[in-house]
Formats: C-alpha cells, structure tokens, sequence
C-alpha cells in the first residue's frame, strides 16, 4: 500500500477533471494530483488509443497540466473512502490512500442500455462500447453497422465509424423528428455548436437519419446474403437482422455490428458513497460546482448529462473555486449556465420514449452478470426485493446496467451506495 | 372484524417458518412485516446449517433444526440452493486439534458423524488452505442455503395453506388478542407470534434482544476455489464473547462459485454503514488460512444485525406475563439453521403436543444468566 496527500485531488481525467487539474493549478501554491482509471486520460471523448490526444483542446489541457507539475495518476480506481478527507484506489501495483483538502468529482458518465430481445448477441453492443473498440483495433472497414438508441452520441459515433471505413447503413433514434429539430434549430445559436453541428450534418450525407424509430429486437440472420447484402469474405455466419420499428411501421435491416445506447447515465457512486446530496439521479452543486459538502466539487456529467463543453466550463470553476478563486470562477459563471441551458434541451429532446419499456419479452434478459430475465423481474415491485430474491444487479457490474434499465423499465429507485464501488482485489480491500 | 387464529410479526426467516408450520397445522395465519419478506437479518446473513455446540441447548436446537433442513432440503427449489457442501473446522495448530477431537467425540455421541482430516487430508479437501495449517475436523451433514430465496419458499408454502402477508404495516402495541399497527388499524389474532427478530423487543421489552453487528464480503465467481463451509475452531470464542469486536474466519462456497467471505462480531454499532478497519481485519485473518485469496476479486460488502440475546440462546415461547402472546427471536448468528426448529417448537406449543426436543432452554421466562 503507498500513500499520497494533495491539497486538491481530482477523480476523473476526462474534459471535466482536466479542466479542473488545469484551472486549481493555474494561479500556483497548491499541490494537485488527477487521477483515472484508465491507462490514458482524456475520459470518454478525448482518450487516445495511442497516448497523443488528437483534439487541440486537449492537448492544450495536458500542456497545462504539464507545465504546472500536477501529478498524474493513471490505472488508479477510487473505490472507497475512509474518514472524511481519504480515498482508497486500486492500481495494478496495489492500494492507493490519497488524502485531500479539497475533492473535485469529475467521475463523467457511462451508457444506458435497454433490453430488448437479442440485446446480448455478440456482435450487439454499445454505441460508444463499438466505438471504444475501434479506438482499440478493431477493424470495421467494409463492415455494416447500424447505429441506433437516442442522443447526440449515435452521430458522434456513426461518423467516426464512417471515417473508419464502416458502411453505417443507419442511425435509428427514438427521439421524435420535431424534438430533434427543435434540438438542432437551438445548437444554432451557439458557434461552437453551429460548426460541431455543420461539419456533422456534412460527414453525415449519406447515413440515414431515421428518428421516430427505434430498435425493437435482433437476432442471427439466418442466411447471411438477403437484401442483396453480401456477407464478408470469410463468409462467417452470424450477420445480424435487426427488427426496428419506423414511425410506427416494422421493418427489418441487416448489418454485421448493432451499435445501440440510450443516452448517459452519470457516474455518480462515488459522490453517493462519500455522502453528497443526490437529487433526481444527479449530483447538487452550487454555482461553483460545490456539493452539499463543503471541501466537494462535482464537475461535469455527474452534474447532469451536457456534453463536452459542459464538462469543461464546470471543470474550470470547480478547480478555481477548490484552489480558492472564487472571483476567477464568477466571470465564467455565464458561460456555465449556457451549457447547462443547452444541457437541458439536449435531456428533453432525447428524452425515452414509453414504447421502449415494452421492447423485452419475458425470456429477454435484464441483468446479464446473474442472467435475471425480465419476465421473472415483473414478479416484483422494488428493486431490493428483485436483488434479495433474483439477485439483481449482483453481479461484478453492481448494477450499473441494469439499475439504469430497471429504473427507466419499471420506475424503481436504485440507490445504496456501499464501498467497494468497482470491484477489487481483496487484498487491496 | 376477522379473527386470525395465528399473527406473525415479522417475515424474516424465523416468521417465514413459523408460518409454514403453523399454516401446516390448519391455522389460519396472517404474517405482517414492515418492509417485505426477508428484508430484515435475513437478507444480510450467511446461510450456513450447521450444528453448533456452544452449549447443550444451542447444539439440541441447532442439531434438531440441521435434520429438518435436510428433510425439507427434498422439497426446496433450485433457486434455494441448498448445497450439502460440509464444514470444515480448520485447525491451526495441536491444541486446536485436540479442541477438534473434542468437538468429534462430542458430535459422535450425539450421532454426528464428523471425521478429523490431517494437514494432508485438510490439503485435499480445500486446497487453497494454507500448508502450514494442522488440520481440521469435517462434519459432511452440514449444509449451506441461499436464505432469502428459503424464506420465500417457506412463506409461499404458507400461503399456499391459506396464509395472509400483509406488508407495509409496521406493528407499534401487542396486547391481548391484538396486534395495533402504526397507523391504527387493528389485526385480531388468537395467538400473536413476535418474530421482529433484532427489533423484537420494541414490541415485547420482556425480551432481552439488543444488536450484534456483522459485515460479510463476496466475491466474484471462482468455482471450485472452496467446497466446504471452512471456519476456524476459534469461532466460537468470537461467536460467545462478549467483547467489543471480534473477527473469525468463517468463508462459504455460494453455488454461483461466489465466495461470502465473514465475519465479525460488534456490539454497540446500531448503524449500517461499512466499517473499512473491521473489513479488513476480516480479510486479513482469511488470509492467514487461505493466502490465494487475496488476488480474488471482491464484488460487494454489506451489514446485518445479528438478533443477541445475553445467554446466546433465542426466545421461542410464550412471553410471561401475556396471554397467548409467543416470542420467536434472538436467534444471533444461528437463525437461519434454528429457524426451522423455533417453528416447530412453537407449533407444538401453540397446539399443546409434546415437542421434540426439550423447550425449556429456550423459554422468555428463563432465568437468564448471562455467560
Ligand atoms: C462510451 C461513451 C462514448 C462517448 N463518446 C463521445 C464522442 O465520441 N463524442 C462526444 O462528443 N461525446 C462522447 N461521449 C460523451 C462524453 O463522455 C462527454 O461529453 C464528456 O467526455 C464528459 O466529460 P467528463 O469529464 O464529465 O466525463 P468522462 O469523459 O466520462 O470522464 C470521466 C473519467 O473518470 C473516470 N472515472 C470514473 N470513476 C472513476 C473512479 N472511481 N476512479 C477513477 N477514475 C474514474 C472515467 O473512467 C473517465 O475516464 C461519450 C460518452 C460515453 C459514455
Ligand atoms: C453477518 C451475519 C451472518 C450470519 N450467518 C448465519 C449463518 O451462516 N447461519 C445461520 O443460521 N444464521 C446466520 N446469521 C443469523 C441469521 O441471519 C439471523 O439469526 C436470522 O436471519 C434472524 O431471522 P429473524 O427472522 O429473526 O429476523 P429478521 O430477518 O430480521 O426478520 C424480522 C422481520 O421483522 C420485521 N419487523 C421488525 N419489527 C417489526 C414491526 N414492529 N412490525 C412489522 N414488522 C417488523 C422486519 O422488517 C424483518 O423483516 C447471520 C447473521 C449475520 C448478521
């Protein structure tokens, strides 16, 4: 076990914790340490398979960091914490004890899954999940992919898998065309989000963007060439067709990869765990990013779902305000409101639509650590009592699939957060 | 107003119990909780069945209740997970082995089979223990049992026999007859069956029962990693202390290839929350038996409120000084196995037959000596 003290100690090295590594180091004086569980930082956006950030805006970030000597922590999962001003992380080279004054939470955000019959074939994953694995190696040139779920997310990823070489044959949102106009039309008014909006609509020719429409089940083709699709040429078997419904009509559409995610669910565990306020699945912050404990700031999507430039806005405020610049942080409070404006829209636009809580039959299985079908969660009305008796989010993922479903499925609370958070050796316990 | 010949407070795995016998013997039975079957001490234990033998009446009780387990092991479905998996008492050096010998001649007489395993022998049953152990004592008749799933099956059984669950009402008064629930509606029962387990003394002070903590740790799935219950034969001195804290190794093969990993004992903690010192205190002592456990991946952590009574043995009787008014609680660490006996114990008193095994031990109106 090693030890180590900072004045301010971030969690998460995505655009939030860097922005607040960034801004606490800015004016000196203070010791500050980020850390992340991953190998590389930059969080779910920015980090790079190969250790160079390829967005500008992150690599000033590092720069910064750099220049200003914050230590670095990689591979570091916070999994506890002890008294009232100590974090326990797991590292490959055992437990970390990280003592802090002040505590930024910039734990960011995972996606939601829904089930629906075949959402656990191989080859089914998560929009974000394929996109990760091709950040990894995985090779989609010449594959079909079909992208679908809700969210700004699901052209994000369908570009990137285009520009991968993947024919992404649709983007199959839920969302409802006039929301998402409506959604658009706003991102105008903002230049950033104007030229993000534009270059996307630009790459995007050629996907089509199918709204009102959502994924209703899939399976293993069973003859790998229909619809004049060709299988690939090792003439593998297990081509996927995926059933979908659009604006209300079935139809059917085949493809090698189903890249499917509802929106995001913020990380929030480990601020539950440490005891601040959680209202509506999202961490309470003040103005400057405070929680309901005084030495805590919470930045980014634990917040509430925004987006990058959200994330980076709180980020800022909270390390100015945690290394003691409050008057700093006020100049950049508009800008914060903005973002948390256009995060608002970006929620209500993406909202899940009712007809998703029907989509899994009763063999469809919800919590795949335990192989909980939903038929057998129907039986019953809370969600201790699913765990107690069906085990339920029992598994090594705690939860954090099925919970989310479980709550958007059934309306159930979740909640009760006990260390460990992420599991861990036991004896780094 | 219906009259209910039997109301049972509490539907943890000591009411479940209770119901299923006494629906069996044609009473009608309604069984009340405040939060839901199973939800109580339950829910937070280990489900190990095991003969104990503290005492002579912890071993008749528990002895008795381990042979109605394995009669109604028969009946349980699979999600119960009723596993004959054994115990093994694990010796660390002479003197514990010859506590272990000790421990053999006393089941003997009692006609437990239970075998002494040399280091070699210990080695080939569990062969993560650690080589520098003396030894251990088997004992193949004990069990291990997912309880919540028990207790479910247990109640359904009752209902089935025409029982009533009524959850959500929390009972505040037991008096003659009645059982008054918070918001003021009246249940009207015969006999009132007190099975709150560690809240059983708000509703009956008589009862002696105050809360003995315990945190358990799980592991990811490692199939084969154990096979046995495995505790150390310093358990009981932990289970009987009375001090502040103590921790025993006490780790359990789940059929899901998940390890529960237990245990600790603190009085005086009355909140739920993981205490990390104690945790690893627990891992600590597991890792002096079973070294390989350390790079087993831990899953979660929980509490539970061990129901303790002074002298360790439970309340299952009628309740001085009320009519037709019966305890059923303050089974501490054992009440998943003495569930089964409490039920049939009250049973037989309720309906006035003679027991199986002598009730007196067990009776609130003991004089308890605390020892
Ligand atoms: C799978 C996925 C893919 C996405 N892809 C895109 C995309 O292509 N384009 C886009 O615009 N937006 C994308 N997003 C949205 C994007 O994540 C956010 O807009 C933005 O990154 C939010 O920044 P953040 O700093 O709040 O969170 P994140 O970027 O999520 O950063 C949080 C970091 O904290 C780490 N962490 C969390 N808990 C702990 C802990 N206990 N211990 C140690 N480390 C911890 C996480 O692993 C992560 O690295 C994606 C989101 C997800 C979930
Ligand atoms: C860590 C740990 C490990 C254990 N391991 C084992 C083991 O391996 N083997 C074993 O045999 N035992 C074990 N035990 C002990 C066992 O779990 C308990 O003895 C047993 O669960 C007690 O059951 P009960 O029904 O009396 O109590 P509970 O399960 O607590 O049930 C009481 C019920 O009464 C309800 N209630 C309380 N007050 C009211 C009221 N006023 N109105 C309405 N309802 C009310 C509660 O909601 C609760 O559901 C362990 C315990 C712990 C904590």
């Amino acid at each position: 076990m090693s030890r180590a003290a900072a004045d301010i100690l971030i969690v998460g090295g995505g655009p939030a914790g860097l922005a607040a590594a960034s801004a606490a180091a800015r004016h000196g004086g203070l010791s500050v340490t980020i850390l992340d569980n991953n190998p590389f930082f930059g969080g779910q956006i920015w980090r790079p398979q190969t250790g160079i950030a390829r967005s500008a805006r992150a690599r000033r970030l590092f720069k910064e960091i750099d220049e200003k000597a914050v230590t670095i922590i990689r591979n570091a999962e916070v999994f506890a914490a002890e008294a009232d001003d100590r974090l326990i992380a797991q590292t490959p080279a055992g437990r970390i004890d990280l003592k802090f004054e002040q505590l930024v939470l910039a734990t960011g955000a995972r996606e939601r899954f829904l089930p629906f019959p075949g959402w656990a074939l191989p080859n089914v994953m998560g929009a974000g999940g394929l996109q990760a694995l091709v950040k990894c190696g995985l090779n989609v040139a010449g594959k079909r992919v079909v992208v679908a779920g809700t969210g700004p997310l699901l052209l994000a990823v369908g570009e990137y898998l285009r520009s991968k070489g993947a024919l992404v044959a649709a983007i199959v949102e839920q969302a409802n065309s006039a929301s998402v106009y409506r959604f658009a039309r706003g991102m105008l008014r903002s230049p950033a989000k104007l030229f993000q909006a534009a270059a996307l609509r630009a790459k995007l020719i050629g996907i089509p963007y199918l709204a009102d429409s959502w994924v209703t089940a899939a399976e293993l083709a069973r003859s790998p060439i229909r619809n004049g699709f060709a299988p690939d040429a090792s003439g593998r078997e297990g081509t996927l067709s995926v059933m979908f419904s659009r604006k209300g009509k079935p139809e059917t559409i085949e493809c090698d990869y189903l890249a499917c995610g509802y929106h995001l669910v913020p990380n929030i565990e480990l601020a539950g765990l440490l005891g601040c306020e959680v209202v509506d699945g999202h961490v309470a912050a003040d103005e400057f990013q405070k929680t309901s404990i005084p030495n805590i700031f919470c930045a980014g999507e634990p917040t509430g779902i925004g987006g990058v430039e959200k994330a980076l806005i709180e980020g800022e405020i909270a390390g100015l305000a945690a290394s003691g610049h409050k008057d700093k942080a006020s100049v950049l409070l508009p800008r914060a409101n903005e973002a948390r404006r256009f995060a608002d829209s970006l929620n209500a636009a993406f909202a899940l639509r009712d007809e998703l809580k029907t989509l899994a039959d009763d063999s469809t299985i919800v919590c795949r650590c335990e192989d909980v079908q939903y038929g057998k969660l129907k039986e019953f009305d809370n969600w201790r009592s699913a765990k107690l008796q069906a085990r339920c989010g029992m598994g090594p993922c705690q939860g954090r699939v099925c919970g989310a479903a479980a709550e958007f499925l059934f309306g159930w609370k979740t909640g009760s957060v006990r260390p460990p958070i992420f599991p861990v050796r036991s004896e780094d316990l | 107003m219906q009259i209910f010949d039997a109301a049972i407070i509490g539907a943890g795995i000591v009411g479940a119990a209770c119901a299923a016998a006494l629906s069996r013997e044609k009473l009608k039975v309604v069984v009340i909780d405040a939060y839901g079957p199973a939800t109580g001490t339950t829910a937070a234990g280990m489900g190990h069945i095991v003969a104990m033998d503290d005492s002579e009446a912890q071993f008749a009780l528990t002895n008795y209740s381990r042979k109605l387990w394995n009669a109604l092991a028969e009946e349980l479905p699979l999600e119960c997970e009723y596993e004959r998996c054994g115990t093994i008492w694990v010796a660390t050096n002479e003197a514990e082995m010859d506590e272990a010998r000790k421990k053999q001649d006393h089941y003997a007489a009692h006609g437990i089979e239970a075998e002494m395993l040399n280091t070699k022998a210990l080695l080939e049953a569990e062969p993560n223990l650690a080589e520098s152990l003396a030894g251990g004592l088997l004992v193949r008749g004990d069990s291990v049992v997912y309880q919540i799933g028990a207790a479910q099956y247990l109640l359904d059984k009752a209902v089935n026999l025409g029982a009533e669950v009524r959850i959500g009402g929390r009972a505040k008064k037991i008096t003659k007859g009645r059982v008054e629930l918070m918001g003021g509606e009246i249940i009207a029962a015969e006999h009132i069956i007190n099975a709150a387990g560690a809240a059983a003394s708000e509703l009956s002070p008589q009862l002696k029962i105050v809360k003995r903590k315990g945190h358990l740790v799980i592991t990811d799935r490692y199939n084969g990693f154990i096979r046995h219950q495995l505790i150390e034969l310093g358990y009981l001195r932990s289970a009987h202390g009375r001090d502040a804290d103590s921790v025993a190794f006490n780790v359990q093969p789940r059929k899901t290839g998940q390890i529960l990993l237990g245990s600790s004992r603190q009085f005086g903690a009355e909140t739920n929350e993981i205490d990390t010192a104690i945790v690893r205190r627990m891992t600590a002592r597991a890792f002096e038996y079973m070294p390989r456990m350390k790079r087993l991946s831990v899953i979660r952590t929980w509490t539970g409120f061990r129901p303790a009574t002074p002298d360790n043995l439970p309340y299952i009787g009628k309740i001085p000084g009320f009519e037709k008014v019966y305890a059923a609680a303050g089974h501490e660490g054992l009440g998943i196995t003495t569930s089964l006996g409490t039920a049939e114990l009250l049973a037989a008193e309720i309906l006035g037959r003679r027991p199986a095994i002598s009730p007196e031990p067990y009776s609130p109106s003991r004089n308890i000596t605390q020892h």
